[in-house]
């Protein structure tokens, strides 16, 4: 499958999506473990890939996304941001009512 | 190298996106030893700019990003981004 394709199939598996360096057990990059903090607190499921496992993907999330850097995360497919992005919305509570209408939309 | 890297995002950033005010701190001190940053910094970014006039925070940051553009992953290995237009940092203040 061209890798496109793929990075498409992923964010859509699941209503909320994070690709970081890392895991959220064993983040491997500050920024990352941030950005995964704040969706662990908001008290959801999500998915998320460890772009360091999957080469492929770390040399062309970037293009597909028009977004250079890791973290990035992703609510119905679309992304919301990196690190910074993801904690102002934590901070200001927006992250939470945002996920959570994503996941309920979704089990409907 | 620093104080380089430092006035060449200062300059990009004032003249790509007409800033008002930037500002940008190295913090690259916080992840020396990171292997995979490749020698490349990690710095702070304050922008205050109309072009954010009307544009969601994403939109912003891929600005900055973009304007950075060719010294992304060269020079700069992490950018942590704060964009303000002028309205808005007076409103704050």
């Amino acid at each position: 499958m061209d890798v496109m394709d793929r990075i498409k199939q992923q964010v859509e598996s699941a209503p909320v999506v994070i690709y970081m360096k890392g895991s959220p057990q064993f983040p491997m990059c500050g920024f990352s473990s941030r950005a995964a903090q704040a969706l662990q607190a908001c008290g959801i499921e999500f998915g998320y890939v460890n772009v360091l496992e999957d080469p492929e993907i770390f040399e062309n999330l970037p293009r597909y996304a028009n977004w250079p850097t890791f973290p990035q995360v992703y609510v119905n497919g679309e992304l919301i941001g990196g690190c910074d992005i993801t904690i102002e919305l934590f901070e200001s509570g927006e992250l939470k009512t945002m996920l959570e209408e994503a996941i309920k939309a979704s089990s409907n | 190298m620093t104080q380089a890297r430092i006035e060449l995002i200062k300059t990009r950033l004032n003249e790509v996106l007409q800033a008002t005010q930037v500002e940008v701190i190295d913090d690259s001190h916080l992840h020396e030893g990171h292997a995979s940053a490749g020698g490349a910094g990690h710095f702070r970014v304050t922008v205050v700019s109309d072009q954010f006039q009307d544009k969601k925070m994403l939109e912003r940051h891929r600005l900055v990003y973009q304007a950075l553009d060719d010294i992304m992953n060269t020079e700069i290995h992490a950018l942590s981004i704060k964009a303000y237009t002028d309205a808005e940092l007076a409103s704050a203040s």
